[in-house]
């Protein structure tokens, strides 16, 4: 049954890397949202979120990203999102994230769009 | 043409964990009623999002109860009933707010229901009181 729902942590440079697999639904967005808080709270601020292994996304996983941005932002940090299947990438459009949020082709792409040494 | 009516009907514990057992429920359903795979996906996050917010505001995520997902099919369309026994409340009395400004309050909620509205082509709610909250959710057949 399709309810699984890992992430992998990495590190590009000085961006911290999430790459999602799986489902991301009511049940498994406490998982995403704690790891976003783990992230937030070492001072880890520069994000990107990889979701070429995200196969379904719902309003709680969307919920993740919006709870976090704007703090985030404020500390001079930002999350964005990289290489989003297209069936996951119309669920981002009818909510009118790609307005609010930077999203790349790939994770190198979202990761050039810190450019070096600046921010936290 | 013939006309036909057939009628399927999951009840699961109102657990988020069974989301995704509702989701294959709702993917098989509209499959064998002719939607593409693309449409299907969107039905299926739609009732999906109606039933995450049974589970989560109806019974408070106590999962002792029990959601009903009855699903109908005649030649025009298909039709979802999500059926609970919690908290009633009517989700068309919530004006659903844009993204920004959900974002500069720091809050997440209606995103649900704005996906719900998007997706499908009708959708009605039913409160009796102390009886049962019912969420029928229709999608429309393209000609």
């Amino acid at each position: 049954m399709a309810n699984t729902f890992q992430i992998e942590r990495s590190d590009k440079g000085d961006v911290r890397v999430l790459a999602l697999d799986g489902y991301l639904d009511a049940h498994t967005a406490p998982v995403f949202e704690k790891a976003i808080q783990d992230e937030f709270e070492s001072g880890r601020l520069r994000m990107v979120v990889d979701c070429s292994r995200l196969s379904y996304i719902s309003s709680a996983g969307l919920g993740v990203f919006m709870s976090f941005i704007e703090e985030i932002r404020e500390a001079g940090g930002d999350i964005k999102l990289a290489a989003i299947v297209p069936k996951v990438y119309q669920v981002f459009e009818v909510l009118g994230f790609p307005a609010l949020f930077e999203i790349e082709d790939s994770v190198d792409a979202a990761a050039a769009k810190f450019g070096k040494g600046q921010g936290v | 043409m013939a006309s036909y009516e057939r009628t399927f009907t999951l009840h699961v514990p109102s657990s988020t964990e069974n989301l995704a057992l509702i989701r294959d429920f709702v993917s098989n359903v509209g499959s064998q009623a002719g939607f593409g795979e693309k449409e299907v996906a969107r039905i299926a996050l739609a009732v999906d999002e109606a039933c995450a917010n049974v589970i989560e505001h109806a019974y408070g995520s106590d999962n002792t109860f029990e959601v009903t997902v009855r699903a109908t099919i005649d030649p025009e369309q298909i039709q979802f009933e999500i059926i609970d026994k919690g908290r009633g409340f009517d989700p068309s009395q919530i004006q659903p707010k844009d993204v920004e400004e959900l974002i500069r309050q720091r809050k997440s909620g209606g995103l649900g229901l704005r996906l719900i509205r998007t997706i499908m082509d009708d959708v009605q709610y039913q409160i009796v009181p102390g009886e049962k909250n019912e969420l029928k959710m229709v999608k429309k057949r393209q000609q």
